[in-house]
């Protein structure tokens, strides 16, 4: 951060030309594409809409999908039990580079995931974002309601190659697995600076008539202790790539570690895999947990060690199962 | 400084502020002083109206019902030179804090006049802005004005202002003023990113489309 400060200090500094002068105060920083990476360029609900080879009746229904995505918050208490949207996390309508856009899935599965072991459906990956993400859990399997949001991701895909796996700006990540050194104390700090204007002072989020505006980071209304979030190099990605709203790219890429492992060291929901043992759920599940701090003592209190579900009144959905083909 | 002392010193700082806003601020003396002025220049009430409705063809903002934290630190800023306004400066400059507090408290607690603007742009030009301030223009990185002004773009908390029938000339003076570098209090940048991406026509376009919609849920 010191480095590239001084180096943006040292170029207004020198150079005061119009050309300098027309850069934007904020720009947009996004990773750069790899070399023979498949780039998408999902279509827009616009392109729906004005789309005549698209039958009125399968129109209707991946609109009704995408009502779901951009307002999960109508399915609260039936499927969802936080206070997040499926926009939350997957910005932009779910269409956007370096935001998990969600139309790979459409063009990638089934295939095996490591973390329940087995091979998965486009509607299995989509029950999971329900049952860890939402702290909730998925419309049943071919319902109409899984009906409509297989339906916008597959629309999303719209001339995506199938299994085409080489895909740019999938998921969030850039930053790659290793954690460098991190500090609570300097998580918190970068929080107090570029989060809590917007996600409150203790990541309580901030609502306005009962809508939830900026959705809370931690405790109750948040995503639970089995969500892909929970793992540091998750969020330190997304955040490095999304937050603060409007400045990608703004934060150093240490700045967005220090803040992902602040945020996931408060308390959360518990994990709908918890065997009633947290530490034996971390080992249990340790290829996804190793990258997260449930069952690990921060500050002196062992994190995850609770029956909190927070508003949701179960544990695990049972729409959660292992598949075997012996 | 240590982390410590940054937390004593940010804590000290909140409880001033709540101790000025919550035990002291009095819309009463407010209300005396958006009639009597500061001294020198004119009173609130002579552009911002006796409603505080404003004014939409000389860009006068409407403050009744804005948040009054919203609208002290506006003053305050004023004030400070960290906003910058030179018909509002010369008429506020001799109040002190409390007695913007007063008056922020007098705004905020007012009943919200009817504000709205019709468009008199066409049918797509509205439509653009309708998309803009719901559900953004994601290609070219504008979030939608919601995502912070929430539900209805009717203010969230004390940062987010009201801006949903808020006059159209100003929200285009405001965005314009991001854009060019002529205002620059939004905390962390956060309104200057997304204005400078905007284009005239979207800036038009969104101006309308807010300035249309009712400042009020019913």
């Amino acid at each position: 951060m010191k480095l590239k400060h001084t180096i943006s200090l040292l170029a207004s500094l020198l150079v005061a030309s119009p050309v300098i002068l027309a850069q934007p105060e904020v720009p947009v920083n996004l990773p750069e594409f790899k070399e023979g990476q498949y780039i998408h360029d999902a279509p827009t609900v616009e392109d729906l809409r004005k789309d005549d080879s698209i039958h009125p009746e399968l129109k209707k229904v991946i609109l009704k999908g995408r009502d779901m995505f951009m307002n999960t918050q109508q399915l609260r208490g039936k499927y969802v039990f936080n206070d997040l949207n499926c926009k939350s996390c997957h910005m932009g309508e779910g269409r956007m580079n370096w935001s998990a856009p969600v139309w790979p899935a459409a063009t990638t599965l089934p295939d095996f995931r490591g973390k329940n072991q087995h091979v998965n459906s486009l509607e299995e990956r989509i029950a999971g974002c329900f049952s860890f993400s939402m702290n909730g859990k998925s419309p049943a399997y071919g319902s109409d309601d899984m009906l409509a949001m297989v339906a916008y991701h597959k629309w999303l895909a719209t001339g995506a190659p199938v299994y085409e796996k080489n895909i740019g700006g999938r998921g969030f990540s850039h930053l790659g697995r290793e954690k460098p050194e991190l500090s609570y104390e300097r998580g918190q700090e970068v929080y107090a600076e570029n989060c809590a204007v917007c996600h409150g002072e203790n990541g309580q989020g901030q609502e306005k008539n009962g809508e939830v505006v900026f959705p809370p980071l931690w405790g109750d209304g948040s995503y639970n202790w089995g969500a892909g979030m929970t793992r540091i190099f998750t969020a330190a990605s997304f955040i490095q790539n999304n937050m603060p709203l409007g400045k990608p790219g703004s934060l150093t890429d240490d700045e967005a570690w220090q803040v992902a492992n602040f945020i996931n060291s408060q308390e959360r929901p518990q994990d709908p895999r918890y065997t009633g043992d947290v530490k034996e759920t971390r080992e249990k599940y340790l290829n996804f947990h190793k990258h997260t701090n449930y069952g690990t003592v921060v500050n002196g209190e062992l994190l995850g060690d609770h029956d909190n579900t927070g508003t949701k009144p179960f544990l695990k959905p049972d729409i959660l199962q292992p598949r075997t083909f012996e | 400084m240590t982390t410590l002392s940054r937390m004593i010193l940010a804590g000290a700082l909140i409880g001033l502020a709540t101790g000025a806003t919550a035990a002291e601020s009095d819309p009463e003396r407010g209300a005396q002083l958006a009639a009597q002025g500061d001294g020198s220049g004119a009173p609130c009430v002579a552009c911002h109206s006796a409603d505080g409705s404003g004014n939409n063809a000389a860009g006068f903002p409407r403050l009744a019902g804005l948040d009054s934290a919203y609208l002290a630190k506006q003053m305050l800023d004023y004030n400070a030179g960290e906003r910058v306004s030179p018909v509002m400066q010369p008429n506020i400059n001799n109040f002190d804090e409390q007695q913007i507090r007063d008056l922020a408290a007098y705004y905020a607690a007012m009943p919200v006049p009817q504000t709205t603007t019709t468009a008199d742009v066409g049918e797509d030009v509205l439509a653009l802005g309708e998309k803009l301030a719901n559900q953004g223009d994601w290609d070219n990185y504008i979030p939608p004005c919601s995502s912070c002004h929430g539900p209805g773009n009717r203010g969230v908390g004390e940062i987010f202002p009201a801006i949903a029938g808020q006059h159209p000339n100003y929200i285009r003076s405001q965005i314009n003023a991001w854009k060019n570098n002529q205002r620059n209090n939004d905390p962390n940048q956060l309104m200057t990113a997304v204005a400078e991406r905007l284009t005239e026509e979207q800036i038009d376009a969104v101006a309308a489309y807010l300035g249309s919609q009712s400042a009020t849920t019913e």
